[in-house]
């Protein structure tokens, strides 16, 4: 049997080696495909066709495995975040304490339903299933850093604070 | 490392920490954190090196009742302050060794009464990233006995008679779990910790990985040493960054010291533990859906028999013990062995962490006996609903669990008791609901959850949970039927009985329990276009799925 070269890097791009560190620590094993689409995230904010179809190649994954397994993950993303990501858990305890208000109160502000980017690729907006905070009920992330027991006038306030900035 | 080396470590702990006249422990979990308890932590500090009293400033795991943090306890005295920010650390500094800061103090007594701590035994009393710490509270004292005074068949006859069962909701006797591991045959077997805690509304499982992820280490490496596994896998929610970052330090250390590897303190027994993030898919708490992910492939389950225990991880036997089970693995070691089963009712022994949250005064993380009565953890624990709202429903085992009334709050808290009444103790989420909750909306909530989170393999929970969702949506906007209800009753029959997996089979639980103890809200909804709780707005148009 011919032992197998994994595919050339993308590009000379110094985060495609982080990558490739990944695969390398698993001995190339097919079994390192979620690991290393956790590093290609990681690394790139995302995961784009040709990121995808590199991970693929190197680990001997067929494409439509690596795709299929990008999309059934929640936490993978295949479009590019924005400048800013703010998050809204959506957990149940968040959702007793109001959540959804919040989430109204910034999909009216922004313009955009959750999930999505505002045009000019500032602000993300997403919902979380549990960030695990729980207790301070409803809770926000704002580039990941958690706050607890927020108002929708103290959502807004937090995204004022980027449009200015 | 032997059990001298272990006690040598623990006696130059306790050698330095007794040159210091107090400590000062910092809740560093993610509730006060979110409230700037890393300011509060450093300003501590500056303050402490201002004085020139001798004080360990120590960051620690979750303290529990995080409603009142950030938290700060005072040792040697156990004086407790609560909301506590970096402007009050000099009050604090300069009130050592005299009276304590009046305004901040807090009593919590009542709080911490009826609680008692097993698994967060060491929750708010070590650095979670100091091993060192870990060992000075009889750490890993538990393993080396293990290894070097047990037979495996010892161990699992110990876990076994402790009546120990699995704290991730099933509640299968975990002995009887280990022993057909043990028995299975092949030389290549694998323990899994299952931390993709995906219950919204929870968080234990979080608190004790971060607050004291040795002790699941050391659960796991006497687990593996009971029926003979060499590798671990601990699989963690990739929300969860901060448990694990701490599992991973865990780890090196663990291997440092000689815990964790080949030939672990000069016995054969050989183990380790790798970390597998999650990538956020609620079915992955399937052990075979969990089994699957770890393989790097979708989280779809599928049908069981045969068991992980027989044919698991790459086809070879696998344990798969949720992070609760394996922290109460230590001190039934530790302990003598009808300690554990001492505390606790019946045919549920031992303790159970719940995270208390929603409409209550007190939210956070507390540790009770099973058997405690509902009322005892609402009203005395969580100190009642607040606002001058009345108690309507506490929710336990999450999308998979029921709401209990509160003519039922002098139920005890048990596996059994909790499945009669038509909910599951489930992984230990515990929210709280008064007069402001529509509980037709709840029910909507959690379909709605296990709609999306329906991994789509089998056809009953694919399908038919999005036909209860779009049911519950027409009852929530005054549209529904009377002929929808009893549809709803049929469907969810179906969605139970022909399931593949937990995830469908447990689904229709929310709707079911909210029908059978608030039936009249959801006649409420449907005949006076009302809804009682003011949740639901009847005007908005109805989603429809294709």
């Amino acid at each position: 049997m011919l032992a197998f070269t994994p595919p050339p890097l993308p590009s000379d791009d110094k985060r495609w080696k982080i990558v490739n560190g990944t695969m390398r620590k698993n001995g190339f094993a097919r079994h390192a495909l979620i690991e290393t689409l956790h590093t290609v995230q990681s690394s790139f904010g995302y995961l784009d066709d040709d990121s995808i179809r590199f991970v693929a190649r190197s680990l001997r994954v067929p494409l439509s495995q690596a795709y299929g397994v990008v999309t059934f993950y929640h936490y993978f993303s295949l479009k590019p975040p924005g400048k800013h990501t703010f998050t809204i858990c959506t957990g149940t305890a968040c959702y007793i304490k109001g959540s959804a208000k919040l989430v109204a109160a910034v999909e009216k502000r922004l313009g955009i339903p959750q999930g999505q980017t505002t045009k000019d690729g500032e602000i993300s907006l997403m919902t979380a299933r549990c960030v695990g905070a729980c207790s301070r009920a409803p809770v926000t992330l704002s580039d990941g850093e958690v706050a607890g027991e927020m108002t929708s006038e103290q959502v807004i306030e937090q995204l004022e604070r980027w449009a200015v900035a | 490392m032997t059990i001298e080396e272990l006690e040598q470590i623990a006696k130059s702990v306790c050698q330095e920490n007794a040159k210091f006249d107090y400590e000062v422990n910092v809740c560093m979990d993610l509730a006060c954190f979110s409230q700037h308890s890393g300011e509060l932590r450093d300003a501590l500090v500056k303050a402490v090196e201002a004085s020139g009293k001798k004080v360990l400033v120590r960051r620690t795991g979750c303290m529990g009742p995080c409603s009142s943090g950030p938290l700060v306890r005072v040792d040697p005295e156990e004086t407790l302050y609560h909301h506590v920010n970096a402007g009050h650390a000099e009050a604090i500094v300069s009130s050592l060794g005299g009276e304590p800061v009046p305004d901040l103090q807090c009593d919590l007594n009542e709080h911490f009464e009826k609680q008692v701590r097993v698994v967060l035994e060491n929750a708010g009393h070590i650095d979670p990233e100091k091993i060192e710490d870990y060992i000075s509270r009889d750490g890993y004292q538990a393993l080396l006995t293990v290894l070097t005074e047990m037979m495996p068949n010892g161990v699992i006859h110990r876990i076994t008679e402790s009546g120990l069962r699995g704290r991730g909701g099933g509640g299968y006797p975990t002995g009887l779990k280990w022993g057909t591991v043990a028995k299975a045959g092949g030389d290549l077997k694998y323990v899994v910790c299952n931390g993709d805690e995906g219950d919204p509304g929870a968080f234990m499982d979080r608190s004790v990985m971060e607050g004291d992820p040795h002790r699941v280490i050391e659960g796991m490496a006497i687990a593996a040493y009971a029926v003979g596994a060499s590798k671990g896998y601990i699989y963690v929610r990739a929300e969860y960054p901060t448990a694990v970052s701490r599992l991973t330090v865990a780890l090196r250390d663990a291997r440092r010291h000689g815990l964790l590897g080949h030939n672990i303190c000069g016995t054969p027994f050989s183990f380790d533990v790798e970390i597998r993030l999650g990538a956020g898919a609620f079915v992955c708490g399937e052990e075979t859906a969990l089994i699957a992910s770890i393989e790097g492939r979708r989280g779809n389950p599928r049908p069981r028999p045969p068991y992980p225990a027989v044919s698991g991880l790459w086809g070879k036997p696998t344990l798969i013990n949720n992070v609760e089970t394996f922290a109460n693995i230590a001190p039934i070691f530790r302990k003598e062995s009808k300690w554990f089963s001492s505390v606790g009712s019946e045919r549920s022994k031992g303790t159970k962490v719940f995270a208390l949250t929603g409409k209550i005064t007190h939210t956070g993380l507390v540790e009770v006996p099973l058997g405690i009565k509902l009322y005892e953890i609402i009203e005395n624990i969580g100190g009642g609903v607040p606002g001058g709202h009345t108690f309507k429903a506490v929710q336990t085992g999450g999308p998979s669990g029921g709401c209990i009334p509160a003519d039922m709050l002098g139920l005890g808290v048990s596996y059994d008791a909790l499945m009669a009444a038509g909910s599951i103790m489930g992984s230990g989420g515990m929210i709280v609901m008064d007069d402001t909750s529509c509980m037709v909306n709840v029910a909507r909530f959690f379909v709605e959850f296990c709609m999306t989170e329906s991994c789509g393999k089998c056809i009953p929970c694919r399908a038919g949970t999005a036909q209860m969702f779009t049911l519950l949506s027409r009852i929530c906007a005054g549209t529904g039927t009377m002929d929808d209800l009893e549809l709803l009753v049929s469907l969810c029959g179906t969605i139970k009985e022909t399931s593949l997996c937990g995830l469908g089979m447990t689904a229709p639980n929310p709707v079911l329990s909210t029908l059978k103890f608030f039936r009249n809200e959801y006649i409420e909804h449907i005949v006076n276009k009302r809804c009682p709780a003011g949740v639901c707005n009847m005007e908005a148009p109805v989603e429809v799925l294709a």
